[in-house]
């Protein structure tokens, strides 16, 4: 079998004892949480009555492992159940809301990751030049800010003032892709400021590290312009680390925006997970989570195959 | 005003000439901005509702947990949303009761058997006829013993419930003059059949019928024009609910224009959101208030001296100055102020005393340990400031109050009715009684004072089947004061609904049952 097959293989029935692991890990903290779907759903307005009532018609009477085993064996049929909350099918509220977490996230990725590279080479290209400068400085201060308070100004100006973009991002499913587009420019444009200056400083250290091997001065000396220099020479050797980051930034792209779906009132997986943590609704909870894991497992993989494939000496393991 | 002025703004009232058009005329006849634009606006009072458009509401308060079943309503937007497809029996106005489903309803019995005869001719948005059958289903479904739901606190004591024709009858066990206001909790939307088959279905009477739901994010609706009130109320063709859950994306929501209102204007920035020119902002006193809440049958609050001289170290006029930023009234340890029926004004005022703080301390004979008051951010907006400031001036008078500050998740499972001392607040309730009965009487479940008088609880059965308006409000002054005087409850404030609304939006009035006109923005206002 080749090597790269084998590996994928290992690491798939890995992931899949890890997202074991993970949901189980999860059920066993929404069960430590105080309080249960009951009572979280009724509130202030919760009687012995109608609480015992609802523990009853939730099921939440029968014990933590059969409602555990339950979920699980509804999964692995592929039958997500309904939630607790609103005994909707979770199946399909998921696939609105990761649809919408994933189109946030593809043109978020799809401006962020070229951008970040090429102003990574630039900044290498002009080491300690001006270009460097400005680019390490904005990008540096772009990710010092709260992701909250860019989203604030950027629609204070572009919103309130200027009245180009909306203040919010409403996005329903027969909307056209150009009306979609514009409704989450604003989202985009904050998620690419908050992931740029990661990518782009990884970037340019791994591209500086390779700068001081003795092939790039080869290059040099047989008269290539510098830029060439670095993206035949230099990039091709930095990609491992690069994509590991880039990796790193697109798993937070679909797992970590629930602020950013906050302030602009996008209908994500992030905002549907932390409702339903605060409702205590533990299928919800698990099937959200089994996701994110699921996401960032795969991404990792990626990752780490990307790294084999781009150096020999891991493509060809003695 | 010139008459051309005022045939301009006839123009636009009658939908030939644009909003545009109208500021620009009347800026070539020498009249400011802001003078042309009140024209405007009283020129469309004058004009009556206008019909069409698309009413957008931006709401707090909304979680992709919410469900369309009335029996699970917790927060806003789900009610909110309630209210445009659906209708009780009535609906509590601002001045008065005002009929729905019930066309009209009479008492009899000494208030115990209630008649509410159902509108003649009504159909639910699915086209079935709506039944005396389908309002005692529905009263069921939320008061049997397998209910879940919310409104089970308020359906007790009633003994009977039957149909007779087109009329729905109740039987209360005790009398109880206030009985039609407890018929217009937003639990108990009336469905088909009660709900049973689908509690969720959304379908109801009223103006609006719901044509998308995505829980949390938004609900579209189209006007019903089947509804018996079509023609005076529900002038938009459309409304929009949009959650928006965050306060600065409400603010900015409403000042681009994205939505024509909001809920919950931060108090902190009312001020300075009502100085935009194309906004309004809408305050309503109402009876929802802030409390920190004694158990008074737990030491050491068993002990009225120490009641007394917390109660008279605490600043209310400064807590609502600086955590409602004015938009509020000081309490006086009692939940009632004057937005209830049959408020007696004579009440003395609780005096911010430290000396009698002191002194109170001092007769209760306290150890000198700490006094723990539980807060969480989550227990009123403000709360854990609203306890600094408590802290600070109970210093001032000895008493070692000490904060201890509690997370959001669970304060109303695991602190609020189980620890003896803590913040919290009360959304009110139309009238005394409900009020009262449901924190005050011994039995109550929400007794989160832990106050068990007997004496108090016989005087609020005999207001409650007193129907001599002088006689129950003689009632009630004795129970405000005593409450006020021994009671465990410490309120510090009332706070006002405040409502940002576009300038562009007519015909608001304020209803101090809740904000947004009690959530019928949607039914009675119309775009100039």
């Amino acid at each position: 079998m080749h090597p790269i097959l084998k590996l994928v293989a290992q690491r798939l029935s890995l992931g899949i004892l890890l997202l074991f692991a993970a949901s189980a890990l999860l059920f066993g903290l929404t069960e430590v949480l105080p309080g249960d779907a009951a009572q979280a759903q009724l509130g202030q307005s919760a009687t012995p009555e109608n609480l015992a009532n609802l523990r009853e018609e939730m099921g939440l009477n029968r014990p933590a492992i059969t409602r555990y085993a339950e979920w699980i064996g509804g999964i692995l049929t592929g039958d997500m159940g309904n939630a607790l909350s609103n005994k909707l099918p979770i199946g399909e509220q998921i696939g609105k809301r990761l649809g919408a977490t994933m189109f946030l996230a593809f043109w978020a990725a799809l401006i962020s990751v070229p951008v970040a590279i090429m102003l990574g080479l630039v900044a290498v290209r002009y080491l300690n030049r001006w270009p460097d400068k400005v680019i390490s400085g904005s990008t540096l201060a772009a990710i010092s800010l709260p992701e909250f308070m860019i989203a604030y100004i950027l629609i204070f100006v572009f919103a309130v003032k200027l009245g180009w973009a909306p203040s919010f991002a409403n996005v329903p499913p027969d909307m056209p892709l150009l009306e979609k587009l514009h409704s989450i420019s604003l989202p985009i444009a904050v998620l690419t400021m908050v992931v740029l200056a990661h990518m782009m400083r990884m970037t340019r250290a791994a591209i500086l590290n390779v700068m001081q091997s003795a092939y790039i001065e080869t290059a040099e000396l047989k008269g290539l312009s510098s830029f060439e220099v670095i993206r035949k020479h230099a990039f091709p050797n930095a990609v491992a680390p690069i994509v590991n980051v880039v990796m790193i930034n697109l798993a937070y792209l679909v797992v970590g925006v629930v602020v950013v779906e906050a302030v602009f009132a996008y209908p994500g997986m992030g905002q549907y997970l932390v409702d339903a943590v605060v409702k205590r609704d533990v299928p919800v909870v698990l099937t959200s989570g089994i996701i994110f894991s699921a996401v960032y497992i795969i991404l990792n993989m990626i990752a780490d195959i990307v790294s084999i494939l781009s150096n020999p000496r891991l493509r060809h393991p003695k | 005003m010139s008459n051309e002025l005022k045939l301009l703004s006839t123009k636009v009232t009658a939908g030939t000439m644009t909003r545009r058009e109208f500021m620009s005329k009347a800026a070539a006849l020498g009249v400011t901005a802001a003078v042309a634009s009140t024209i405007l606006a009283d020129a469309a009072y004058a004009a009556g509702p206008v019909k069409g458009g698309t009413f957008r509401m931006g709401v707090s308060g909304g979680e992709s947990t919410n469900s369309q079943d009335p029996a699970t309503w917790a927060s806003d937007a789900p009610l909110a949303g309630g209210f445009i497809w659906g209708e009780a029996l009535v609906y509590p106005g601002p001045n008065g009761l005002e009929p729905k489903v019930a066309e009209s309803w009479e008492g009899s019995n000494a208030a115990k058997t209630w008649r509410f005869k159902v509108r003649k001719g009504i159909t639910f948005s699915d086209g079935t006829a709506v039944t005396a059958e389908d309002v005692l289903a529905t009263m069921q479904r939320h008061s049997n013993e397998d209910s879940k739901s919310g409104a089970l606190g308020i359906m007790k004591g009633i003994e009977s419930m039957r149909t007779d024709g087109d009329v729905f009858e109740l039987t209360l066990v005790i009398g109880n003059a206030d009985l039609p206001y407890l018929m217009a909790d937003y639990h108990l939307i009336i469905q088909p059949n009660g709900g049973f088959d689908n509690p969720a279905a959304a379908i109801g009477t009223g103006l609006y019928t719901l044509e998308t739901d995505e829980p949390g994010v938004r609900m579209t609706f189209k006007k019903n024009p089947n509804h018996w009130a079509a023609d005076e109320m529900g002038h938009y063709d459309e409304v929009e609910l949009i959650v928006l859950n965050d306060a600065t994306a409400r603010t900015a929501a409403l000042q681009s224009g994205q939505v024509d209102t909001v809920n919950r204007v931060e108090p902190k920035i009312a001020k300075l959101l009502g100085r935009a020119p194309t906004i309004d902002v809408k305050t309503t006193s109402g009876r929802g208030h802030y409390v920190f809440i004694a158990h008074v049958d737990t030491a050491p609050f068993d002990n009225n001296e120490l009641r007394l001289a917390l109660k008279h170290a605490m600043n209310r006029q400064e807590m609502v100055d600086k955590i409602l930023q004015g938009y509020g009234s000081v309490g006086n340890d009692m939940p009632i102020n004057e937005a209830y029926p049959l408020f007696d004004e004579t009440i003395p005022q609780r005096s911010f005393d430290l000396e009698k703080a002191a002194a109170h301390y001092k007769a209760s004979g306290h150890d000198g340990s700490p006094i723990i008051l539980r807060t969480a951010d989550g227990a009123f907006p403000g709360a854990v400031d609203a306890a600094a400031l408590f802290q600070q001036t109970c210093q001032a008078a000895g008493i070692p109050l000490e904060i201890k500050r509690e997370p959001n998740d669970g304060y109303w499972s695991e602190v609020w009715n189980v620890q003896p001392y803590c913040a919290s607040y009360w959304g009110g309730r139309p009238v005394q009684d409900q009020m009262y009965s449901t924190a005050y009487l011994s039995s109550a479940d929400w007794n989160d004072t832990r106050w068990k008088r007997p004496e108090f609880d016989a005087m609020l059965l005999e207001a409650r089947a007193e129907l001599d308006e002088g006689k129950r409000k003689e009632i009630y002054s004795k129970m405000g004061r005593m409450l006020n005087e021994e009671g465990g409850v410490m309120v510090p404030m009332f706070n006002d609904f405040v409502d940002g609304l576009s300038t562009e939006i007519q015909g608001w009035e304020t209803n101090p049952s809740g904000p947004q006109m009690y959530w019928y923005a949607f039914a009675k206002t119309w775009k100039a």
